[in-house]
């Protein structure tokens, strides 16, 4: 029973020291002067603000990213004690004193300097010498776009750790399937692929594409164990299920996790609150809860309330009236109803404010007790500051409209047209009459098209001029997201449309802004071509109370004041999960033209650079400027890949088999990870519309100086044929290997900007005419 | 209804005898009520214009290779149409213009989609229940009979798309038979069919894709077989490189050079190709013109972006509005010509009248300062420190200043590109940038399209990033100058690859250009596969005559199903297959219909629909009547295998045969009801719409997306 206690306790370590060499100076050489530039440096500023809000815990939507990457940045602000004090305005200004510099920028830097050691392991785990993975480790380390990158609070550096690290982990499995599977070692280093890969999207989405090439390796070998005809069915079963779980549920769960910490961190209310629905913005803390904190939450006849559109698009905006009414005649010529405009404003405003009232009553009040408005009924909607009725005017109620429109409109003049602007789109030659293409409905039909949108009736609060022009008031509530038919209208909950009862036209916000006479505010129109579901007929009660004064002016009062009563709601994790991701892939940024910005193309060469960073009086700068003599020979090596690839696979056909069978599959896998890690994070982006930076080459870089060392050994080993050539080659790389060095020495410099160069020095450096080096003018 | 008995005693002779007048019967359906709608419906506003072009010869530009539109010319030429109607407004009535041998033509091609798919499944199958299954859910869908009434491209295009699979089976069933007659019928039949898809629309580019990847495996496996040579092996890489790549090359280069000879008078299309092609054109005022070749001052000038389908610099009495830079005139780019494309070049320092006859001729040199007015409204071209309205790292471009008097941001220096200063500037051939004096900004268009109050012309800015790229430089294109000798241009006119090579950019940019503006309602590619809602081709209002496109629900759910039906027994037969397991003679068989077919089949639907997913254009829903083409002959293949596999678990012959043909006929009287149902669809229907209990379609509003 003790008989541990017979033997002595002898704890053998093995250290590599080739491990513990990179690893020390790939801190060194990321860590080095860390704080230093202490100013805001490229994409910093961009970073930065997300850092400070998550410090205060205000919520904000980035669409650039999941928010995994912003968290770990914020995570070293949270170690400096840094308390999100800081204007993230201008590239270049100075920190403050109380910007922990050091730590904000400790992680990506870590991230960096670990990276070394573990190209060095994925090498050696994909089955090469030591000598090639050293190799591997040591051209990441000199790779001066990769330093610059990861010495800087950017996310790149954090980005390809987790890609290398599923790599890794992937390997390090694949290499315990075949001793032990289901060991715990194998285990753990399943279940980190799983989570590296799921930390890798979680950063940026572009990581997704290194997981998809997980999966897709591990779906291959998945595929070589069901062909395992030595495995039992169970076994095989417990093999794919053991994967599955690891690979895809994990994942799941994991990225699901980094938005539930997202979440729970920022629970504030904060600038870009506009832009989620009411429901999630009552969610947070401030805003919005604080005013619909104990609104009724049930809307009746007489309910006070501001109805928000769902779509948001191009803002979020509520329905609006006010006093002024739609022009008699448009610039181009046709004629309005003349009646009070009604619009969407994107403030909130007193003349936000509507009345649901039930068309067989007269009073604007709710009774006691208050009697819920439900799916299908009818409703008049009042407008609370002028008491007009929302209207629609259409002369026949059976609609005898103009044929000709829908399929013009529909079908959006299929093809040349759209380029073309017809003869009219010159200026000035607008239709009098109103019979071309854009306004179909002539006057004569009492037909009321909107003022930018001719297809679609125009909406208005009806005055009475006394002619004859009758209201046509009535709206059917239409509750889109009811569980069962007589669902009650709820606050913020329900999404509703409204369906004129006379023409079925459904309230719509067309999102064009109006000419001067309508304030800019936005168009809202009587949809009656499209009847399917589109959010921008869906709008939601957003503030809300019972109308209690039966009085204009008594009412007036009760407009401008703020709502009470208690009820409190909340949303379900999974909703604002759902919401808030969406809004992420569909927020639209600014995809305008960057100074810097670069195409693919340029990447693989290095035609292009970025100027990070300018020291304000000196001319030390920071460039993102990679090794030219690494960018080219890893393009290279790519090549030499995929010819010497194709070449053996076409000999194998033919039954010509130039490498044994392990050294083959080994061949194969280090070119499926490294060459095909290098085209999933390369090719996508001839696709991409965005702007484009040469950063986003840089997850694709790191593979591809994976592949430089093996493609190397293998040339080394089977294609050198003599010892003669073999030395001759070895020498050669020792060249190659040693210019690599020098060229990152001189660029060196321009990574760290530590040392300022005079212009000549700096002339001497712009190696290509299209790399854009700063030079002072004195 | 000559139409008709042409129709019948073709599908006779292609159709097999074992399907009788059945199936004939079944392509008079596109025909039948062809005749009753004259009124033209939807698109045919465009492709039925373009015939009349081809018919009177005047040039014209669309998004669209040529083929398809030429076939239709040719078809309306045939049967005796003049050209004459002018295609303005969908709804116009033809009258007396004779248009049934277009949309006959149409109809025809489109009724034969129903045969080739017939031929296809059971060439795949050996099963003619499959087959039959098959043609009758297309025969029934409402969606593909729609489409083929009217004189479009997509008949046209499913026509080629089908004829090439049915080409390509029946060439990969001839393996076996290498160098006979019928491998090389229909290995060349292939590649004039792989011609023909792409020659209508560049969606071909889909079937050429699946037939390479058939092609390259083929050699895969030709080329793992040792007991073939290395000559042999060539002699089938030629073979192939011949029929599948130069053959369809040829055809298709051969279509542009009678389009390009077709076309040969100036036409609404000139416009959008550059300075050098316009002078191919006769009626064109580049056609052998004769203009004067160097720039003076005084001239009066067009200047054209060098960038496809920008158009020329341009500006109008219109003001920018409020919010947008400065309030000052717009300057933008158009396409078509148009007198306020006219600038007058003047010196920048002085504004005396060069044309007055007393002065000498003074001729504009490489990096002279000057200045533009615009013609028409006198004011110069001007920049300043404001935003461009969309690119807004841009300067705004205006127009300044009354009758050329303004201040000195309106100063410009001219510069040829690759010249040295002081050179003369030649039109048409020099390519000038523009570059602002104060700002030292460069005059470029964006290439985005401005909003309404800009006419939806395109955006000009000045850009403050000296890279050079087309869309900043120039050249000028029309020049007046009466102090001037005119001189001849003959030597300008491009060569063929250079048409083909600017047609083609034309035609990418324009297809790249078709953009969905900001809240439109758009069709996105996931509503296809589900019907989820269909276009209006006619009609909206309860008293019109209304068409509408929408597939047979029935056909279509039943396709979805299939599809993940399909990837479930396909991946069962897999696995068991890769577990070794022993399969039974008949199962073993039919699995192999199943993997083979069925994966061919597949693939053919995945590579006709998801591409549609990475693409930024404007979207419709008939784009996805192709993949539905692929994605009905595996269900009809899927459901027959099945079936046999259901028959053959159960003893007794009797019972299994039993089970099999009740099956197919379930299906195909299935079918053949909702067909019943719908078609008031596809031949139009009057009356109120569906929320109407008294309308022809009530209660078949399944989804609430449908518009009928």
């Amino acid at each position: 029973m003790l008989g541990f206690l017979q033997q002595p306790v002898m704890v053998t370590a093995e250290v590599n020291l080739n491990m513990v060499a990179l690893t020390a100076v790939g801190l060194l050489s990321r860590l080095w002067q860390l704080a230093y530039p202490r100013a805001v440096v490229f994409d910093e500023v961009y970073y930065g603000q997300y850092i400070s809000f998550y410090m205060k815990r205000i919520f904000f939507l980035d669409g650039s990213g999941p928010p995994f990457g912003h968290m770990l940045l914020a995570l070293g602000g949270y170690l400096g004690g840094f308390d999100g004090n800081f204007l993230w305005n201008r590239i270049g200004a100075e920190y403050s004193s109380n910007v922990p510099v050091w730590s904000l920028r400790l992680l990506p830097a870590l991230s960096g300097a670990l990276s070394v050691p573990m190209a060095y392991e994925i090498v050696w785990e994909l089955g090469f010498s030591h000598c090639a993975a050293t190799g591997a480790a040591l051209l990441l380390l000199i790779e001066n776009a990769l330093i610059t990158q990861s010495r800087l609070m950017l996310l790149e550096s954090v980005l390809i750790f987790f890609n290398l690290l599923a790599v890794l982990s992937y390997l390090k499995f694949c290499n315990s399937q075949k001793h032990r599977p289901f060991s715990p070692r194998w285990w753990f280093w399943l279940v980190l692929t799983g989570v590296a890969c799921s930390c890798a999207v979680g950063i940026k989405y572009v990581g997704v594409f290194t997981y998809l090439l997980v999966l897709g390796v591990a779906a291959v070998h998945a595929w070589h164990v069901i062909g395992d005809q030595t495995l039992s069915n169970v076994r095989v079963l417990c093999h794919l299920l053991a994967r599955a779980a690891a690979l895809v549920v994990l994942p799941v769960l994991v990225y699901l996790l980094f938005f539930y910490i997202h979440l729970l961190l920022l629970c504030r209310s904060g600038p870009h609150d506009q832009i989620m629905s009411s429901a999630f913005q009552a969610s947070l803390e401030g805003g919005l809860a604080r005013v619909t904190q104990g609104q009724p939450l049930e809307v009746a006849f007489g309910s006070q309330v501001t109805l928000k559109n769902v779509f948001g698009q191009p803002v979020p905006c509520w329905l609006h009236s006010h006093q002024s009414t739609y022009p008699m005649i448009y610039e181009n010529g046709r004629g309005s109803s003349h009646q009070q405009q009604v619009t969407c404003y994107p403030f909130k405003d007193v003349n936000n404010w509507w009345i649901v009232k039930d068309p067989g009553r007269h009073q604007l009040v709710v009774n006691n007790p208050p009697r819920p408005v439900r799916h299908g009924d009818v409703v008049q909607l009042v407008h609370g500051m002028t008491t007009r009725l929302l209207n629609t005017l259409s002369g026949h109620p059976r609609g005898l409209r103009d044929p000709a429109l829908p399929s013009l409109d529909i079908w959006a003049l299929h093809a040349t047209s759209a380029l073309s602007s017809p003869p009219s789109a010159i200026p000035g030659s607008g239709n009098p009459r109103g019979s071309s293409p854009f306004c179909p409905h002539s006057q004569s039909r009492h037909d009321v098209a909107a003022p930018l949108s001719p297809h679609a009736q125009e909406v208005s609060c009806y005055i009475d001029y006394n002619i004859s022009m009758p209201p046509q008031n009535l709206w059917r509530l239409d509750i889109v997201n009811r569980e069962s038919d007589t669902d009650v209208w709820k606050t913020i909950l329900s999404e509703v449309r409204f369906v004129h009862v006379n023409t079925s036209a459904i309230l719509k916000l067309s999102g064009v802004p109006l000419p001067d006479w309508g304030f800019r505010q936005l168009e809202v129109v009587g949809e009656k071509l499209f009847r399917g579901y589109h959010e921008s007929t869906v709008w939601n009660v957003e503030e809300h109370r019972y109308g209690r004064s039966q009085e204009q002016k008594e009412r007036e009062l009760e407009l401008h004041s703020p709502t009470q009563v208690d009820i409190s709601r909340n949303l379900s994790f999974m909703a604002r999960f759902s919401e808030l991701q969406w809004r992420m892939l569909t927020v639209r940024s600014d995809d305008s033209e960057h100074k810097y910005s670069s195409t693919p193309l340029d990447w693989v060469m290095l035609d292009t650079n970025i100027a990070y960073w300018l020291h304000p009086r000196t001319s030390a700068q920071i460039h993102l400027l990679g090794n030219v003599v690494i960018w080219a020979s890893a393009s290279l090596a790519t090549l030499v890949y995929a010819l010497l690839f194709i070449w053996y696979l076409l000999r194998r056909r033919r039954r010509v088999c130039d490498l044994p069978e392990d050294r083959w599959l080994r061949w194969v896998l280090a070119g499926a990870l490294c060459a095909g890690g290098w085209a999933v994070n390369y090719l996508p982006f001839f696709l991409m519309e965005k702007t484009l930076f040469l950063y986003h080459y840089l997850p694709a870089l790191t593979f591809q100086i994976l592949l430089l060392p093996v493609v190397l050994e293998h040339i080394s080993d089977h294609l050198c044929r003599s010892q003669l050539q073999r030395s001759l080659f070895t020498a050669l790389v020792v060249a190659w290997f040693t210019s690599a060095c020098h060229v990152s020495n001189m660029l060196r410099p321009l990574t760290y900007g530590d040392r300022s160069l005079s212009p000549s020095e700096l002339k001497a450096l712009r190696w290509k005419d299209s790399w854009d080096i700063l030079i002072r003018k004195y | 209804m000559c139409g008709t008995t042409v129709c019948r005693v073709l599908s006779h002779v292609l159709l097999d005898n074992s399907l009788g007048d059945g199936l004939a019967d079944t392509i008079l359906v596109c025909f039948m009520e062809m005749r009753k709608e004259v009124q033209r419906g939807w698109d045919e506003t465009h492709f039925g214009k373009m015939g009349s072009y081809y018919i009177n010869r005047t040039f014209f530009f669309d998004v669209h290779p040529p083929l398809g539109k030429m076939l239709i010319g040719l078809a309306g030429y045939l049967s005796g149409y003049d050209g004459t109607f002018l295609f303005q407004k969908p709804g116009d009535n033809y009258e007396h213009h004779s248009y049934m041998g277009m949309r006959g033509f149409c109809a025809f091609l489109g009724s034969m989609l129903i045969p080739l798919a017939y031929l296809t499944v059971l060439e795949l199958s050996r099963s003619l229940s499959a087959a039959l299954l098959t043609a009758a859910l297309l025969t029934f869908d409402t969606g593909c009979l729609t489409l083929s009434q009217y004189i479009l491209l997509d008949p046209i295009l499913m026509f080629f798309i089908m004829a090439a699979m049915l080409s390509m089976v029946k060439y990969n069933s001839c393996a076996n038979r290498p160098f006979s007659a019928p491998w090389w019928f229909w290995l060349s039949l292939t590649g004039v069919n792989l011609a023909g898809a792409l020659g209508v629309k560049f969606v071909g580019l889909f079937i050429i894709l699946q037939v390479g990847w058939n092609t390259l495996s083929d050699l895969w496996h030709l080329f793992g077989d040792l007991s073939l040579s290395m000559v042999t092996l060539g002699k089938h890489l030629t073979a192939r490189i011949l029929c599948l790549i130069v053959l369809p090359l040829a055809l298709y280069i051969a279509t542009y050079a009678v389009h390009f000879m077709v076309l040969n008078k100036s036409g609404p299309g000139d416009g959008f190709f550059s300075s050098a092609f316009q002078a191919r054109l006769s009626g064109n005022n580049l056609h052998n013109a004769s203009i004067p070749e160097h720039l003076a001052y005084g001239s009066v000038i067009t200047v054209k972006n060098l960038r496809m389908a920008i158009g020329y610099l341009h500006s109008h009495r219109h003001f920018y509005p409020e919010g947008v830079g400065a309030r000052q005139q717009q300057v933008t780019t158009y396409l078509h010509k148009d007198y306020n494309n006219l600038w007058i070049i003047k010196k920048h320092n002085s504004n005396s009248d060069p044309l007055d006859p007393s002065l000498p001729v003074e001729f504009v040199r490489h990096g002279d300062i000057i200045r533009l007015e615009h013609k028409e409204t006198s004011r110069n071209l001007h920049s300043h420190y404001h935003e461009a309205p969309l690119t807004r790292k841009h300067y705004q471009v205006t127009g300044y200043g009354i009758n050329g008097s303004g201040d000195s941001n309106d100063f410009w220096r001219i510069e040829v590109i690759n010249r040295k200063f002081g050179n003369r500037i030649k039109v048409l051939r020099s390519r000038i940038r523009l570059i602002h004096l104060i700002t030292g900004c460069v005059l470029g268009s964006s290439g985005k399209v401005l909003p309404k109050w800009g006419w939806e012309q395109m955006e000009v800015t000045c850009t403050p990033y000296l890279k050079e790229t087309l869309s900043s430089i120039w050249n000028v294109e029309d020049h007046i100058n009466p102090k001037l000798p005119n001189i001849s241009l003959e030597v300008l006119q491009p060569s063929f690859p250079e048409i083909m090579l600017e047609s083609h950019m034309v035609m990418i940019r324009g297809n790249n250009g078709l953009k969905p503006k900001d809240n439109e309602f758009t069709s996105k590619p996931w509503h296809w596969p589900i019907n989820f809602q269909g276009l209006r081709f006619s009609g909206a209002n309860d008293t019109d005559f209304r068409v509408y496109l929408l597939g047979n629900p029935v056909v279509w759910w039943l396709n979805l199903l299939s599809i993940a039906l399909y990837v479930l027994s396909a991946s069962v037969f897999a696995v068991a297959v890769q577990r070794g397991a022993h399969l039974p003679v008949e199962v073993e068989g039919l699995s192999q219909v199943l993997l083979r077919g069925g994966g061919q089949l597949l693939f053919g639907w995945m590579m006709h629909y998801f591409p549609f997913f990475l693409m930024g254009r404007v979207l419709y829903f008939h784009h996805y009547f192709p993949a539905m083409l692929f994605s009905s002959m595996l269900t009809g293949l899927l459901w027959d295998t099945l079936l046999r596999l259901c028959a053959w678990s159960l003893a007794s012959y009797p019972l299994a045969r039993c089970v099999h043909v009740l099956g197919i006929l379930s299906l195909l009287l299935g079918t053949a009801y909702s067909f019943y149902l719908f078609h008031p669809l596809a031949y139009g229907m009057v009356g109120p719409l569906a929320q109407d209990p008294r309308s022809p379609m009530a209660g078949l509003r399944w989804l609430e997306s449908w518009d009928f």
